[in-house]
């Protein structure tokens, strides 16, 4: 028996893919009526929703109020360049620090919990969150937000990068994203994410045979709310602002319905798709109206009704019955990878 | 005197006021394959439960290789080297077969913060997964969903996961549950190769399953060991012979 049958690929082929498209983005962008800043944010939304998915697809844990970290690691970047007077790269790192660290401080209170008692928790500590934002002037800027926020120069040894451009933006932030999503993608497959998947599964049989579920609940939330800290602080760089409105409640939703759209709970890529797919109908439906969130919204509830396994799930269905075409008829062989 | 593996004394459970376990008084030795019998809500097993940590006792003592494990986690005492099946079968459903069984392994157990390591590329630890499968006759299945494995299959597969974990006690909670005539004899000569290697505790319904394999039975009613002895003495026991226990062949 060997184990060469069943290892993940180091860097998978969609990760080529969506890697090579993203890179590409500036040569053709402009001319398909699109705009670098759209990738941009569609690239932060993304790392948003991967680190989200650890949560939801890998943890079967739902957080409804992911935007909190989200918006913990917008704020936290603003604060660290313009009292701490923090470069690029080390605010980003706080950005994920800060974010992780009340991500710890919340699954601690929740980490016992799962389904609808841990969706309600992670609303609750959301809803704290965006109202220390919105109260707590002297430190966020209130409702404003924190303006003025730069995205000043990536100083590396002898190389001096300025990023004010939003494609130098753009590649930095398209180099964040790679590394983040080749390190996740490893922490799936390593025995940290099989367990994860297992404790998902089955709680009880998990802990039966010894595995701290607790801790494994615990650790999944904080490394998701670090994604989403520097997705915030990609995020905070790109706007160059803050403001209480990326911690809100619906903000918190929409990477939801990214991740379900995109079928984060069938696949490691779904929430890429989703994220795609959900700004993308943002700005090319809100071109022609103003409810476009009505019509996504009702796209939302036909998927859930008829494709609740999402794009990617269709994609997996799609490809089996091909396959068992192939095979005359037979039925596709059964293994376990479901999120894959 | 010789101490015994483990043993319970004056074991106490109550729900609210329903009293479960009213002193039981449990003991194995190391090697022994020891049985537990009762009628239906006899509190075997809440007993169970209670032994493996799902359920905190109200009092009395367990003890496992002399240390008390009264009160402690599931995870605390599988890691003492205490395992379980269960009645209802508690299996991680979307994995393989394979990966039910590795998951549930020490090394695994000890590498579980490791989060760069691709699982899948360990080799040794899926031998030693495939190596369980084939003890519990599953040899050929590792690719199969567990989900997508006949009733039988799943049944030794919860075995399986529970011998996983290298217990040095396993306790088996109805393993005959469901099982159709072929399927006991087949569980039967598992458990018979199993015997040898490791102590286990049985709780069974199928009393000719229970005295065939058996060294020692109890017998639980109302909450406590209303009988106690080798197969071949209960059967002379007046008590069981008269109650409704089941009627041996």
């Amino acid at each position: 028996m060997s184990a060469d049958s069943r290892h993940a690929p180091l860097i998978p082929p969609p990760m080529w893919v969506t890697v090579a498209l993203l890179a590409s983005t500036p040569l053709w962008l402009k001319s398909a009526g699109l705009y670098q800043y759209l990738a941009l944010e569609i690239m932060i939304w993304m790392l948003f929703a991967l680190g989200h998915n650890l949560l939801l697809g890998y943890a079967g844990l739902p957080s409804f109020g992911h935007g909190a970290y989200f918006g913990i690691g917008a704020y936290a970047l603003g604060l660290l360049q313009q009292r701490g007077g923090a470069g690029v790269l080390l605010a980003l790192l706080g950005a994920a620090l800060i974010a992780a660290a009340f991500g710890a401080l919340v699954a601690a209170f929740i980490s016992h919990r799962r389904g609808i008692y841990y969706a309600l928790l992670t609303i609750a500590f959301g809803q704290v969150f965006w109202f220390v934002a919105v109260k707590w002037h002297a430190l966020t800027g209130g409702e404003d937000g924190l303006l003025n926020i730069k995205r000043g120069t990536l100083s590396l040894p002898g190389l001096d990068i300025p990023l004010a451009s939003n494609e130098a933006l753009f590649y930095f932030a398209l180099v964040v994203f790679t590394l983040v999503v080749i390190g996740l993608w490893r922490l799936v497959h390593s025995p940290f994410g099989r367990v994860l998947r297992a404790v998902k599964q089955n709680e009880v049989r998990a802990a039966f045979v010894g595995h701290d579920v607790w801790l494994y609940k615990w650790l999944a939330f904080v490394i998701s709310a670090g994604i989403a800290g520097i997705a915030g602080g990609l995020f905070a760089l790109a706007q160059q602002s803050a403001y209480p409105n990326v911690m809100s409640l619906h903000n918190s939703g929409f990477v939801v319905m990214m991740v379900l759209i995109g079928g984060g709970l069938v696949s490691f890529w779904g929430p890429v798709i989703g994220a795609l797919l959900f700004i993308l109908a943002r700005d090319l439906l809100g071109a022609y109206t103003e409810a476009w969130l009505l019509w996504y919204g009702l796209l939302f509830i036909v998927m859930v009704l008829f494709q609740p396994d999402g794009v990617a799930g269709a994609w997996q269905q799609w490809r089996a019955r091909w396959a068992r075409r192939g095979n005359g008829g037979a039925a596709p062989h059964a293994t376990g990878t479901k999120v894959a | 005197m010789s101490m015994a593996l483990f043993e319970t004394q004056n074991l106490q459970k109550r729900f609210g006021d329903q009293v479960v376990l009213q002193g039981v008084n449990l003991s194995v030795d190391e090697g022994e394959l020891v049985g537990i019998m009762g009628p239906n809500g006899a509190g075997k097993t809440t007993c169970f439960n209670v032994l493996t940590g799902r359920y905190r006792p109200d009092g009395g003592v367990v003890r496992f290789a002399g240390e008390d494990i009264a009160g402690l986690s599931p995870r605390q005492i599988a890691r003492k080297g205490l395992s379980r099946s269960f009645q209802l079968m508690n299996l991680f459903n979307d994995e393989t077969a394979l990966y039910n069984v590795l998951l549930a392994t020490p090394s695994v157990r000890r590498r579980g913060f490791s989060m760069w390591r691709d699982l899948g590329r360990d080799a040794a630890a899926h031998d030693e997964a495939a190596a369980v499968l084939a003890r519990v006759g599953l040899g050929g299945k590792e690719d199969v969903t567990a989900a997508r494995l006949s009733y039988g299959e799943r049944r030794a597969l919860e075995i399986g996961v529970a011998l996983a974990a290298q217990p040095r006690l396993l306790f088996l909670d109805e393993p005959t549950a469901g099982l159709g005539s072929e399927g006991t004899a087949r569980l039967a000569e598992l458990i018979r190769t199993l015997k040898r290697q490791l102590t286990i505790v049985i709780i069974e319904h199928d009393m000719p399953f229970l005295f065939g394999l058996a060294d020692r039975i109890n017998v639980i009613h109302w909450g406590q060991v209303i009988a106690h002895g080798t197969p071949a003495e209960l059967k002379r026991n007046p008590w069981v012979a008269r109650s409704n226990l089941g009627q041996l062949s």
